[in-house]
């Protein structure tokens, strides 16, 4: 089969697709040269004096931190070892997190396991404005914090906190399960805290 | 009565629910049937091509270990030979037996991996990945005794690898080998025969042999193609020349021949390990080379056969501490280029299974 | 074991069916005019005894006066192995003529090529960026990239 005769093949070939892809890119590279804040006023003392946590916040946070569920995001090797927490041995169903789902819509927590290029941020940037309200987000792996091994490359994003806010950031190359798991406790705890009066 | 139906182009990914990385399709289909598939990869481009030129060669082999993620000690393997050939370096026997202990485990890890996601593509959903896993466990089990790691070992080094094998190694692996064959017959017991996979892989994404060898495939895709071609034995690298083991080969060049071809190298690479456990000589596992080997002017292309294909790093030096060109030949980019002809003409839902059955890594098809 | 033939026999058996393609020949290699390279090609995938009908890989090299582009070719059914290379000279359009027709296996590699170093390859049917995105500027893998 000569691949002269099959050049028309190409019915859609988009340049066009191609172009505006690329104009997206090119425009959230320009707007995220500073990282974002992480999202932490609740550890700010002033505001801590002036709550109180009521009986339906417990309830409402023991509700949300037991089933938390995780949508799909699954770039580079990390997600190896989130899939490995996932499956037989370090079981994360017995925190209510088996299910991965495919829809961000019904997802409130994003686990970025990979690295992060420019071509891939404005899709992830999409995923997590398609979660509903609350959502989180662990930084997992150094590529997400900071850009890791690749920090110096002319395509990686150095740290998923560029364009999302991130609640929990674990450390690693990649991340044991045991530390993920770790994570995904000190995510809970933050949950814990979290009060109706001041959402954050 | 004819409905008139008009082509339209449909996304599918990056971002999709099943393991294999961020890949883009964008279909043009006419109603379920495809009509034409454009392939977008680069969402994993980390740029190490350009990282490598600014590291000495010890240092490029952590980088190594992130391109095929889920095979990292043959990625590390490959590149360490090709740096022994470019430099003129030897390593030891001991060494070399330990490469090929590693290397064969981390194929049957790898393939269980790649089985374990095509069967979750073809909608056996979590069970055999779930086993698999287990099974996979034993063998992370081992590297982490041996480097440390669970997933990106950095073990091999020019001119030998990194440390010998703690005493605890040995019986764990004789534990494991005999094993891994009931395993292995357990599972093909509940599958082999089974309708669903049957129907769903026999026949589907057919590659033709001279297709194959056209569009540089290699690996089980070439094998199950009915092309006998494997780097282990056509050009045999390290010791694997003393090892006997058989080349398992498809005919048909679909799915299910795909599938086949790796159930049964996990059974011959359990093969090659006892052979090699029972031979393992005593002595040191590393030369005596700086770590900032510096090879004389040239250039050197040395290949391996890794889980998904031929390895192969293309390394030109100026007789510096750093290479000048680093070029990795991917074999998942290459196995990527016959997805259009196997694609066109079925449907949505096998598309995802034929992309299963080439079995990739998007680190390596980005790098 | 795969024989790596020597660049010097399979010159003279170039030479005679194409005078002046062969610049020079080595023990390693064989290096040929940018303009012959296609024939050249041809002939090697198609000629008795030689039958190099599998190409291994591609890759784009930057000398700092030239471009040079190295092809890894294999044949399968004799089990040997020859290494191809064509020169491009001036770093402002750097072409070459695209080997997609005789190996579709040089499709995403010669994409890559162009897209990482900027060289054109003519006759390709779909050359556009493929690992970088569209509007990326410059050719990263050149050694005169300036990241910042």
């Amino acid at each position: 089969m000569e691949i002269e005769e099959r050049a028309g093949l190409y019915i859609y070939s988009d340049t066009q697709l191609d172009k505006e892809e690329g104009e997206r890119i090119e425009a959230l590279k320009a707007s995220s040269q500073q990282p974002l804040p992480d999202p932490d006023r609740w550890l700010d003392e002033e505001l801590r004096r002036h709550i109180l946590l009521t009986s339906v916040d417990a309830v409402l946070n023991w509700a949300r931190r037991s089933s938390l569920w995780p949508v799909v995001c699954f770039p580079a090797c990390c997600a190896f070892e989130f899939i490995t927490t996932a499956a037989s041995r370090f079981d994360i169903s017995r925190f209510g997190m088996e299910i991965i789902r495919g829809s961000p819509r019904q997802a409130d927590l994003m686990i970025t396991a990979g690295t992060l290029t420019w071509k891939m941020a404005p899709q992830v940037r999409r995923i997590y404005d398609q979660m509903a309200e609350p959502k989180w987000v662990i930084a997992m792996g150094a590529c997400a914090i900071s850009g890791g091994i690749f920090a110096s490359s002319y395509s990686v994003v150095p740290g998923y906190s560029r364009i999302i806010p991130v609640d929990v950031y674990v450390p690693g190359c990649p991340p044991r399960p045991e530390a993920l798991l770790y994570g995904i406790r000190l995510m809970q705890d933050k949950i814990a805290k979290r009060s109706i009066i001041t959402e954050d | 009565m004819v409905i008139k139906t008009e082509p339209f182009v449909v996304n599918i990914g990056p971002a999709h629910p099943s393991t294999h990385g961020v890949f883009r399709m964008r279909a043009t289909l006419d109603g379920e049937v495809i009509l034409d598939i454009e392939p977008v990869f680069g969402y994993l481009h980390r740029g190490i091509e350009k990282l490598a030129e600014e590291r000495t060669y010890t240092q490029i082999i952590p980088l190594t270990d992130r391109l095929d993620y889920l095979a990292s000690m043959s990625n590390n393997l490959a590149y360490v030979l090709a740096v022994e050939k470019l430099a003129g370096i030897a390593a030891p026997e001991r060494a070399e037996y330990l490469r090929v202990i590693m290397a064969e485990l981390q194929r049957i890890a790898s393939h269980l991996i790649g089985v374990g996601a095509f069967l979750n593509d073809c909608g056996a959903f979590m069970t055999p990945i779930l086993y698999m896993i287990r099974e996979r466990e034993k063998i992370l089990d081992l590297f982490e005794m041996v480097s440390g790691q669970r997933l990106t070992y950095n073990y091999m080094r020019i001119g030998g690898v990194s440390h010998d094998i703690p005493e605890e190694f040995l019986p764990a692996l004789d534990k494991f080998i005999k094993g891994m064959p009931g395993f292995i017959d357990e599972y093909d017991q509940l599958l082999q025969e089974n309708e669903i996979l049957l129907a769903r892989s026999k026949g589907v994404g057919i590659l033709s042999g001279e297709q194959a060898i056209n569009i540089s495939a290699s690996g089980p895709v070439l094998r199950a193609s009915g092309i006998k071609w494997d780097i282990r034995k056509v050009d045999p690298y390290s010791i694997y020349d003393r090892f006997e083991f058989e080349m398992p080969t498809g005919s048909a060049g679909d799915c299910y021949d795909r599938y086949r071809v790796r159930v049964e190298e996990m059974r011959q690479s359990v093969r090659i390990l006892k052979q090699a456990v029972e031979k393992l000589p005593p002595g040191e596992v590393r030369s005596e080379v700086s770590h900032l080997v510096r090879p004389p002017a040239g250039e050197a292309y040395g290949h391996i056969e890794s889980p998904r294909g031929e390895l192969g790093f293309y390394l030109v030096s100026d007789n510096s501490i750093a290479p000048y060109r680093f070029h990795v030949r991917a074999p998942s980019l290459l196995n990527l280029t016959a997805l259009r002809e196997m694609v066109v003409g079925w449907k949505v839902a096998d598309v995802l299974a034929i992309f299963g059955s080439i079995d990739i890594c998007m680190g390596e098809v980005d790098r | 074991m795969t024989v790596a033939l020597s660049g010097g026999e399979i010159a003279a058996r170039l030479e005679e069916r194409f005078p002046g393609s062969v610049v020079e020949s080595g023990q390693d290699s064989l290096l040929v005019k940018s303009e012959s390279l296609r024939a050249a090609a041809g002939f090697l995938k198609t000629a008795p005894g030689l039958e190099f009908d599998y190409l291994t890989a591609i890759t784009g090299v930057d000398y700092y006066d030239y471009f040079e582009v190295v092809y890894q070719l294999t044949s399968i059914r004799h089990n040997h192995s020859l290494v191809v290379k064509a020169r491009c000279y001036g770093r402002g359009n750097p072409a070459l003529p695209s080997v997609v027709s005789l190996w579709q296996g040089a499709d995403f590699q010669e994409r890559e090529i162009y897209d990482l170093m900027g060289i054109r390859f003519e006759g390709h049917p779909n050359l556009k960026r493929i690992v970088l995105w569209d509007g990326f500027t410059g050719y990263p893998l050149r050694k005169d990239y300036l990241q910042w």
